[in-house]
Parts: structure tokens; sequence; C-alpha cells
């Protein structure tokens, strides 16, 4: 299998402490991986790490050339300041286009807005795209935004605790959403969160942050490792 | 004629001139600071240009220039100190203002120079030379063409910070490029405004516009159009009736406020009403 991401050895600091070390693994083509852990454990330190927006203390995080091009798709956890933003539903998934190969050119092409276009539809938004973004629930909202990530990048998609704030009905909507663009569309999945059971039931591969004592396999292996039996005693 | 009597002077024009342009530049600039929640640093940034341009004066430099390269100065701090989080964005804007005007004052009455202190703090329609609408002008072209060309990645770095820094965009020279623009238009718009006042341009008009459209291309036309409105009708009352400039337009401002708030209601009343049908 083609791999897109590789983390060798790597640790993170934070103001000066360790927040992770030693930490190895590696993101197929096609893979649904969950990164779990406590609060501190180092995740969002470790998603500005893949997006390279940090640089590791020490080791190597190795990119598919294939990554270059198209980028990661970026799920963000939403601000306050979204909420009530003016803007058409239309409008903040074209901004997905903007990333990197557009170049000095400051205005959108055909193709940005196609591309854009077709996001919204293969998200069932088409009614919605000339609605405002705060006028949506949050459940069209976070759609929304897994749109605009798809426009930044078609392989791999990283999303960073999606469901949170969302009842469970449209939480359970929102993963098998997540699925389908993972079975249907082949996209790779990495998915920070802190829903231990759905990410065992989803994911292929979980990452539990633990300093420097990561676990790092498939689901399966998880749920029989010391790290996910803590979880799921007595269940 | 007396309803063109407001024409047929000159300082009525510069004002005209003038201010229509700041406003413009005010109203675009106001869109993405009330939606950055960075609304105080307009407000900021004109007690911080009263100071300079007291010192300034106090000196013998040109003020005008002499408090341009320090506005942006000031600007740039307290971006950064809003970024850095040791002390919060409103926390610092308050710091900066009133130390600012405290020094201004300061340096106002120990100098002896005898400066029209009300007409800084509350602005005059007959401040403006020459001089400052070529200024106006200037500052107007270079804001609406950053404007343009930047149009689709203010409005990404306005809307997510975080996503725009994922996708590779220098969100940095964006937030800088703003503070730069709003350091200009403020230290421009305060002769007319006021110390006090040359914020309410940059917010009422994002504001009021805020209350009943929604998507972000309409914002920012509509609060030009508002901007300009508010200014134009300000400044009239301000001659038939003789009150302060400033005061007048940000009265105008409220109005407008007001009434697309009702409106806003009953749009958003009707619109639920069709949800539920």
């Amino acid at each position: 299998m083609n791999e897109l991401i590789r983390c060798e050895n790597v640790s993170f600091s934070y103001e000066n402490t360790g927040v992770l070390k030693n930490l190895s693994f590696s993101v197929c083509d096609g893979d649904y991986l969950c990164i779990v852990g406590e609060n501190g454990s180092g995740k969002s330190t470790l998603t500005k790490g893949l997006l390279g927006l940090k640089q590791p203390a020490a080791g190597k995080i190795i990119k598919n050339d294939s990554l270059k091009s198209g980028g990661i798709g970026y799920l963000p956890q939403q601000t306050p300041a979204q909420k009530d933003f003016p803007a058409s539903v239309f409008e903040v998934v074209l901004s997905g286009r903007l990333g990197g190969k557009h170049g000095f050119c400051p205005f959108y092409t055909k193709r940005d807005k196609q591309d854009a276009h077709d996001n919204i539809k293969k998200l069932g938004l088409e009614e919605l795209m000339k609605r405002s973004y705060r006028d949506l629930s949050g459940g069209q909202q976070q759609r929304v935004l897994l749109a605009r990530a798809l426009c930044a990048g078609k392989k791999i998609l990283l999303l960073d605790e999606p469901v949170t704030g969302l009842d469970p009905i449209v939480t359970e909507e929102m993963y098998s959403l997540i699925e389908q663009l993972n079975r249907e569309e082949k996209i790779t999945v990495i998915m920070v969160s802190h829903d231990i059971s759905s990410a065992v039931k989803y994911a292929s591969h979980i990452l539990h942050l633990n300093y420097d004592n990561s676990f790092f396999g498939t689901a399966n292996d998880y749920l029989n490792s010391p790290d996910g039996q803590k979880f799921f005693v007595g269940k | 004629m007396e309803i063109f009597e407001i024409f047929e002077h000159t300082f009525m024009l510069r004002a005209l001139i003038g201010g229509v342009l700041i406003s413009l530049c005010a109203s675009l600039l106001g869109v993405s600071l009330v939606l950055k929640r960075y609304s105080m640093i307009g407000d900021g940034l004109s007690h911080t240009g009263f100071g300079a341009l007291a010192i300034g004066a106090a000196a013998g430099f040109p003020p005008l220039e002499f408090a341009i390269p320090i506005v942006i100065a000031a600007a740039f701090l307290l971006l950064r100190i809003s970024e850095n989080g040791k002390i919060k964005g409103d926390a610092a804007i308050a710091l900066i203002s009133t130390g600012a005007l405290a020094l201004g004052i300061t340096v106002t009455s120990l100098s002896g120079i005898n400066i029209d202190l009300e007409s800084y703090m509350f602005g005059s329609i007959l401040a403006l030379s020459d001089n400052d609408i070529v200024l106006c002008v200037l500052v107007f072209i270079v804001v609406t063409v950053m404007f343009v060309l930047f149009y689709n990645r203010i409005f990404a770095v306005t809307f997510d910070e975080n996503f725009s820094k994922a996708i590779g965009m220098k969100t940095g020279i964006y937030n800088i490029i703003i503070a730069l623009l709003t350091a200009l238009t403020t230290v421009i718009g305060m002769k007319l405004m006021g110390t006090l006042l040359i914020s309410s341009l940059m917010i009422f008009p994002a504001v009021i516009s805020m209350r009943i459209f929604s998507r972000f291309k309409s914002v920012v036309i509509t609060s030009a159009v508002i901007s300009v409105i508010g200014f134009f009708t300000g400044l009239c009352i301000s001659f038939y009736f003789s009150t302060p400039a400033g005061a007048s337009i940000v009265l105008v401002n409220i109005f407008m406020l007001t009434v697309f708030s009702i409106a806003g209601y009953v749009k958003n009343k009707i619109s639920s009403k069709k949800n539920i049908v």
C-alpha cells in the first residue's frame, strides 16, 4: 500500500516541555486513523505537526509527494466568532481553493468554482448553497466545513474533533458521512477524537497518544492492548 | 439656492470629498475588524494618534507625517499582543489608548502650545487642508486596491485563520495589511471625526449591514453604501443645524442601526415562519 505520511521517532515540545516523545506511525492510502488520548496528551500539537505548522523537536515527518500539490484537507474546530459569520455556504466552500497552487492570482478561476460546486453536491448541500452559514444548524455548518476541506485536499482529510457540540443523531450522520467518504471516495481520513468507542467502531487504525508510550496499530489490536482494555473493561 | 449652499463653501467641499473617501476605507476595513472581534483597535489607534499629534505639534514636526508611522507601529504592537496572549487584546488596547491619551494631554499642557483640544477630540469640518485631501485620495486608492486584490484572502483569514494557515497561506501578512490600512485610515480620519469618534466610521456600517445581509460580499458592499449615506447625511445636519460633524454622523448611524435592527428582526420572523410551513 502507498504510504502517505510517515512519522519516525518524532518528538514535540510545547513551551520547552516535552509533549510527545519517540512517536512512530504511518498512514497509508485509504486508511482511517483515529488519534485519541486525554486532554493535554498532544493531539493538537501533533495535528499542527502533520499540517506543517509546527516542526518536531526531533525525528522526521515524511510526506508522500502526492500530498504536495493537493495538500491536506483540514477541518479545524469551530471558533465562537464563526458561528454568526455572514457568509454564504458557497463563499465558505470556495475559500478552500485558496491553498498554495494559486500563486498570486487574486481571483477564483472557473475550475475553482466548479470544484466548489462538485464538493457541495457530494455532501448534499446543494439546497443550502445560497443560504448563510450563520443560519445553519451545527451539523450543517460542519458539513460545509467538510466540503471546504475537500476543496483544499482530495487525498487526506484531517478532522479535528468533528462531532464536538453535535447532538447524538447528527453525530451518527457525521460519522457515516465520513465513513462514506473513506469507503466510496477512497479518501484517507485522520480524525482527532475524544470519542473512543466510535473511534474503534469506524477507524481502521488507532493512535493512542501517551507521552513516550503511545499505542499505534489496527483498531482490533487496540481492543486487546492495555490502553484499549482500560477503556472497555466491563463493557 | 439655499439647499445647495453646502456646496458653495470650499471647506465643505473638502470635508465632503475627504469624508466620503475616508468613510469608504473605514467601512471596508470595518467588516473584517468587526468579524475578527478587533472592533476596539480603531479606537486604540486613534488615541495613539492623538498622543502622537500632540507630541508632534509640541516638538514642531508636521503632525500628520509624524503621527502616521507611530500609529502604524502601535497597530503592529496591538496585533502582536493580541496574538501572544500574555495580556489579552482588549486589555492591551485599553492600556495603550489611555496611556497615549494621558501622554498627549500632558505634553499639550506642558508645552504651552495653544491647540484646540475640542476639535482634536471631536473633529472639525474646518480641519481639512488641501494637503489632507491629497492624502485622503492616496489612502483611498491604496485601501481599495489592496482590498480588491486581497478580497478572497481577507475573507478566508477573517473567517478561519487556522484553516487558512493549514492550507499554506501566510496569515500574518494579511493581518499586517489590515492593521496597516486601519492605522492609515484612522490617522487621516481623525481630523474630521475626532479622536473619540473615528472608530465609529469603521464599526457602525459593518454592524448595521450585518443586521440584514448575510453574505460576505453583500455585507461589504452595503457597508460601503451605508457609510457614505451616514457621512453625507451627518455632514448636512451638521452644516444646517450647526451641530458637531463627528457627533452628527454617529447619531445618523445610530438611527440607521435602529431601523436595520427592526428590519432584520422582521426578516428573521418571516423566514422562520416560511421554514415551518
